[in-house]
């Protein structure tokens, strides 16, 4: 990409002191609905919930608008916008301000989140309109937002890191939004741990990157058995100080203090633009300190890529961190588009992508990522063949996109994992808005199967979904074909890719055969799902919940559609003002959403009715994913084609510095490739035609019979959450018990022992007190109240007695004033 | 002090005190004062002596009247006594003033109000507690310890004397004294009476009040 | 014999002493009150005699009659005593039915 080294500069910055409004409005949209939305809502309806919330997402909408528009008109090495509220921490030489920035690459990703963000805010007003947590739901959605921007604006890892953490936190809270099902609240839970896994090792590479800008290992001193640890860093041959020599009480003073090499300042840092200028300027030395320092004898920077890239396997769902993302279909649909298709799982490629100058200088933590990111895409492809649930296919699909985002981001080619970031959250919205409108239209229906011939009566729905279907599978009238061609091209370009530190030259070839394979795979199964759902006959009706026990782990199923009534019975008996009826009458909750097809105004509440198109917002939101899944083709048309970078490239040049070398391939060759992609959708594309088309062909149902064992085994996902229960959950388990006997037998046996010495000191010590110090008080006070009953007689209460006493005093006075002279 | 025994005891102490004062007193300071002081001369009893002697033997006697009196009324008679013979000693000390006051307000208003407050209090039934005196031995005692050291210091004193003026009348003087020197006492004096006025009738009236109630 | 001022002051001691065993022995409360009326007296003997033989030494117009107005303002406040004590007497005997001194011992205990 970059032939010839650019001599890189500092970044510069642009101040834009209304940056903080973008994740302000969501944030703002999610208090007032977490706080009144309740109130409002049984006041003035759910119109005012839905309002509050679209009205936040719009407000951010337009100011990223704006800051894309002051973005475009700064030159191409100026597009930094920076804004900072307030200092978090400042320890030493260490600074970490509450910041947001934009630059070309979280500019995109703002526009996405907040773009595709509103679409599918509108589209809930649909899809949730009879849901009584209504304000809930929208405060969430709007919780999740926020935590996004903060994620993609962070101007360093703190508020990137909060960001992380609260997407996660979001996404918890919303698979799990009808918690009263324990599946559903399982699946957040499940969602949630596996994220801390990733978290982990995403803090743990924040760390050790941190540790090694700020010193080394070094030798171990005579006689002693440890390394020791030097703050001081070798840059340049020049010594360079990196020890909080003094404190700091304010971010100018720890400003002055920091160590600077040719006007950049180096050491430990959280924020990316430093981070990045001292990596990315060669007189700083910083690179080679880098590229040079080992931890065990193991090259640091592979590390830190790994463990990073182990977040983000837990947030971007990879293997074998994967397994959330499939339960968190549990749920509500627009919050899978969003959370699960378009914008969280994305963080991990975001992550990669941010940091590229760091993963571009270890090839084998990017041979990794990629290496990573190809079987994800396999394998999640596989098990998408078979799945029944809609929502399921989707989920492994998007499992298996992402495999190829990494693909992308490993080989180096971070635009076009970027590109395909943009992409998939068009095209994979689309889908999973698709399969909302479906859903919804079968009456919470998700299983296929019970599907069929939806074409007739979701025109709308089908036609998006059919588009979407040619962009995930590659075709070129829709953008999915660019960004993933790209990617699988650049894969087969790579030669530069390393495993362990041994280059690996074959694993770039390998990779792209993989791509391809997973390719065709996604082809088929998207469209064997386009065909069972929409072709055909309709196969739903009255009865059919008796069959799905022959599903064993499509549970999940069949509680959503079960659940979803149960629930809103509960809520409803909850809600007085939803009334009492548990799933409320349809007429009134489509006057909400306006319903332009009023001939199934009637089917809604019952389950066994027609199925019929979804509300006129649902289809406006799918037209426009639609339209944009094709629209977004245009900014990534190949340079072989147009003799010039491709405009997402060019935007993204600024931030993606990162210098990967390709291996120079004739033009012939490339469109050979794409010839070779298009190849692959259309085969995948006619098995799924002839397989599944109108429902007809037994085919499917022979080859499963034939190949039974097989098919269990995919299926089942490969039984890979049967092997972490066994390896993982039931190993910890046991040592819970383990540590639990422990507990209550060795512990607690110490701990009563402690106790009954300390009881027979208190005792002892009780018995001191009591007879002995007690002894002398009271000694003391019964003497005194004896004293005092004996002379009280005294005080007779008569004045004569007292007369008595003055004269007697008197008399001793005279007295003595004769004896003493 | 609770028992009987203890009483007397107590009693005994307080006589032998006493008397072991009284002896002291009249052997180590009455007697050598005695001693030093130049004998009266003993003249002829002019009217003025006797007149005193007359005088003084009535206030004496009332007073004794007022203590040993079995009838509370008779009391109140020798405190009569006693009153009007105070009066004419302050005439004989040529305190015209004071004596006339002494017989306006002892007489024509502390007396009275006695005697109201006997009539008021005392019941037929209570003539004979009204009467009984108790401690009669501790007042011997009481009154053998305080009159014989008074009595000495008045008597055994060596006063430095100056002879005393004409008699003269001293209304006028007093009269302007209460008015220039002993303006704020005499108006403080005026403040104590009208509390003593409200109070008296506040005090009175409000148990009568509570009865009724 | 010369009446001299130790002649007044030996009535005035025994006025005192009257009235100092009156206030000691009286059960009834209206003859602790004489008593007190008796001591009073007493002391305003002594103020006038002293008056006429000691206090008329003095260089000022008014020293001649201060005793004398001592003693009289003793006397106002002797009345206003009285009165106080009456009522505080008639007070006692409404609460107590009774003016024997030893009857008001409530603060004793």
């Amino acid at each position: 990409m970059h032939e010839t080294a650019r001599e890189l500069g500092q970044i510069a910055v642009t101040h834009a002191s209304y940056l903080w409004l973008i994740p302000f409005f969501p944030i703002l949209g999610a208090t007032i609905n977490a706080l009144i939305g309740w109130k409002l809502q049984k006041v003035f309806g759910k119109k005012i919930v839905h309002r509050i919330a679209i009205t936040a997402m719009f407000a951010a909408f337009a100011v990223a608008v704006r800051a894309y528009w002051q973005l475009l008109h700064l030159d191409p090495e100026h597009r930094f916008l920076q804004d900072t509220l307030w200092n978090l921490l400042t320890a030493g030489r260490l600074t970490v301000d509450l910041s947001f920035a934009l630059d070309p690459l979280s500019m995109m990703m703002v526009l996405v989140i907040t773009g595709i963000g509103s679409l599918i805010h509108v589209f809930s007003i649909g899809y949730m309109a009879d849901e009584p947590s209504y304000w809930r739901y929208f405060s969430y959605l709007n919780l999740f937002v926020f935590a996004m921007l903060l994620l993609v604006m962070g101007d360093n890892f703190a508020v990137m890191f909060f960001g992380w953490e609260g997407v996660g936190l979001a996404s918890y809270l919303l698979i799990s939004f009808w918690h009263a099902d324990a599946e559903k609240a399982k699946a957040g839970m499940k969602a949630f741990v596996a994220n801390r896994f990733g978290d982990f090792g995403f803090l743990a590479g924040l760390f050790l990157l941190f540790w090694t800008l700020g010193g080394t290992w070094m030798p171990r001193p005579q006689g002693s058995p440890n390394p020791r640890y030097g703050t001081t860093v070798e840059l340049r041959g020049q010594a360079v100080d990196t020890r909080p020599i003094a404190s700091a009480a304010n971010a100018a003073q720890s400003a002055a203090l920091a160590p600077m090499v040719d006007g950049v300042k180096v050491g430990p840092t959280m924020n990316f633009r430093e981070l990045r200028d001292q990596v990315v300027i060669e007189a700083t030395g910083v690179k080679e300190h880098l590229v040079g320092a080992t931890i065990w004898g193991i090259p640091v920077l592979m590390l830190v890529g790994i463990l990073l890239f182990v977040g983000a396997m837990g947030k971007s769902a990879q293997i074998p961190l994967y397994v959330w993302l499939p339960d968190a279909m549990a749920g509500p649909t627009p919050v899978s588009a969003l959370i699960h298709a378009a914008t969280m799982v994305t963080a991990g490629v975001y992550m990669v992508a941010r940091l590229n100058f760091l993963f571009a200088l270890s090839p084998s933590a990017m041979g990794w990522v990629a290496l990573i990111g190809a079987v994800t895409a396999i394998f999640a492809a596989s098990i998408g063949f078979f799945q029944y649930d809609i929502k399921k296919v989707l989920a492994y699909s998007t499992v298996s996109q992402l495999g190829f985002m990494f693909i992308g981001v490993g080989v180096g080619a971070y635009w076009a994992g970027v590109y395909h970031l943009l992409t998939h959250a068009f095209f994979k919205a689309t889908l999973f808005l698709g399969s909302g409108s479906v859903i919804l239209g079968c009456h919470h229906e998700q299983d296929m199967r019970k599907m069929g011939g939806l074409k007739k009566y979701m025109p709308v729905t089908r036609w998006t979904y059919l588009a979407a279907c040619w962009a995930i599978a590659g075709f070129p009238w829709m953008n999915g074909f660019y960004s993933k061609d790209e990617i699988l091209w650049k894969a087969f370009t790579s030669g530069h890719l390393a495993l362990f530190g041994h280059p690996t030259p074959w694993l770039g070839p390998v990779i792209y055969l993989v791509g391809i394979v997973a390719a065709t795979g996604t082809s088929f199964y998207m469209f064997r799902s386009y065909y069972m759902t929409f072709t055909g006959e309709y196969r739903g009706g009255a009865g059919h919940h008796d069959e799905h026990n022959e599903d064993p782990h499509s549970a999940g199923a069949t509680a959503m559609s079960a659940a979803s009534v149960s629930v809103h019975a509960s809520n409803g008996a909850a809600h007085l003002d939803h009334g009492t009826h548990g799933h409320p009458a349809p007429t009134a909750a489509h006057a909400v959403t306006a319903h332009d097809d009023a001939a199934h105004a009637g089917g809604h509440g019952h389950h066994g009715g027609t199925p019929h198109e979804s509300p006129w917002n649902m289809t406006v939101v799918l037209s426009v994913l639609a339209l944009g899944s094709f629209a977004t083709l245009f900014i990534g048309l190949p340079a072989a084609w147009t003799h010039h970078a491709p405009i997402l490239e060019h935007w993204l040049e600024p931030v993606l510095t990162a210098e990967v070398p390709f291996v120079e391939k004739p033009h012939w060759m490339e469109y050979a490739f794409q010839g070779l992609g298009v190849l692959a959708g259309t085969v995948g594309w006619f098995f799924a035609m002839l397989l599944f088309k109108d429902g007809k062909s037994t085919v499917p149902a022979a080859l499963k019979e034939r190949f039974l064992g097989l098919w269990t085994v995919v299926y089942n996902k490969y039984y890979v959450d049967e092997a972490y229960a066994r390896v993982v959950y039931k190993p910890a388990t046991a040592f819970a018990g383990a540590c639990s006997w422990f507990d209550s037998n060795v512990i607690d046996r110490v701990v009563l022992l402690v106790g009954a010495i300390t009881r027979a000191f208190a005792n002892l010590d009780g018995a001191i007190d009591k007879y002995i110090v007690d002894g002398v008080v009271n000694a003391v006070a019964n003497g005194t109240a004896g004293l005092g009953r004996s002379l009280r007689t005294l005080q007779t209460g008569r004045v004569q007695t007292y007369l008595y006493g003055a004269l007697g005093g008197a008399l001793v006075v005279v007295l003595l004033n004769f004896l003493i002279k | 002090m609770e028992s009987k025994g203890g009483k007397l005891v107590a009693w005994a102490l307080a006589a032998v005190a006493v008397v072991a004062f009284v002896v002291y007193m009249a052997t180590q300071v009455v007697g050598p004062a005695a001693r030093g002081m130049p004998r009266p001369v003993a003249g002829a009893l002019t009217l003025p002596d006797v007149l005193f002697y007359v005088i003084a033997g009535f206030t004496v006697v009332g007073a004794a009247g007022v203590t040993l009196s079995r009838n509370i009324l008779y009391s109140a008679f020798g405190l009569l006594t006693a009153l009007l013979g105070a009066g004419a000693l302050y005439v004989m000390l040529s305190a015209d003033f004071v004596a006339v006051a002494q017989l306006l307000v002892y007489i024509g208003g502390v007396l009275v109000l006695i005697l109201f407050a006997v009539m008021l209090t005392s019941r037929i039934s209570d003539i004979k507690v009204s009467n009984t005196s108790f401690g009669l031995f501790g007042g011997v005692l009481l009154f053998v310890a305080a009159a014989p050291v008074l009595l000495s210091v008045a008597l055994l004193t060596p006063w430095r004397v100056v002879p005393p003026a004409a008699l003269a009348p001293t209304a006028e003087v007093i009269g302007d004294a209460l008015l220039s020197r002993w303006l704020l006492p005499f108006e403080v004096a005026s403040l104590v009476l009208l509390s003593t006025l409200i109070g008296a009738v506040l005090i009175a009236r409000k148990e009568i009040k509570a009865e009724e109630a | 014999m010369q009446i001299s001022l130790s002649h007044f002051l030996a009535v005035g001691a025994l006025l005192f002493a009257f009235g100092i065993v009156t206030v000691a022995t009286r059960r009834n409360a209206v003859g602790v009150l004489m008593g007190v009326e008796l001591i009073l007296n007493g002391a305003n003997v002594n103020f006038v005699a002293f008056n006429r033989y000691v206090g008329s030494a003095g260089t000022q117009t008014f020293d001649a009659i201060g005793g004398q107005v001592f003693s009289l303002f003793v006397i106002v406040l002797a009345a206003a005593e009285a009165a106080v004590g009456l009522a505080i007497v008639l007070a006692i005997f409404q609460t107590f039915k009774s003016i024997d001194v030893r009857s008001a011992d409530l603060m004793r205990e």
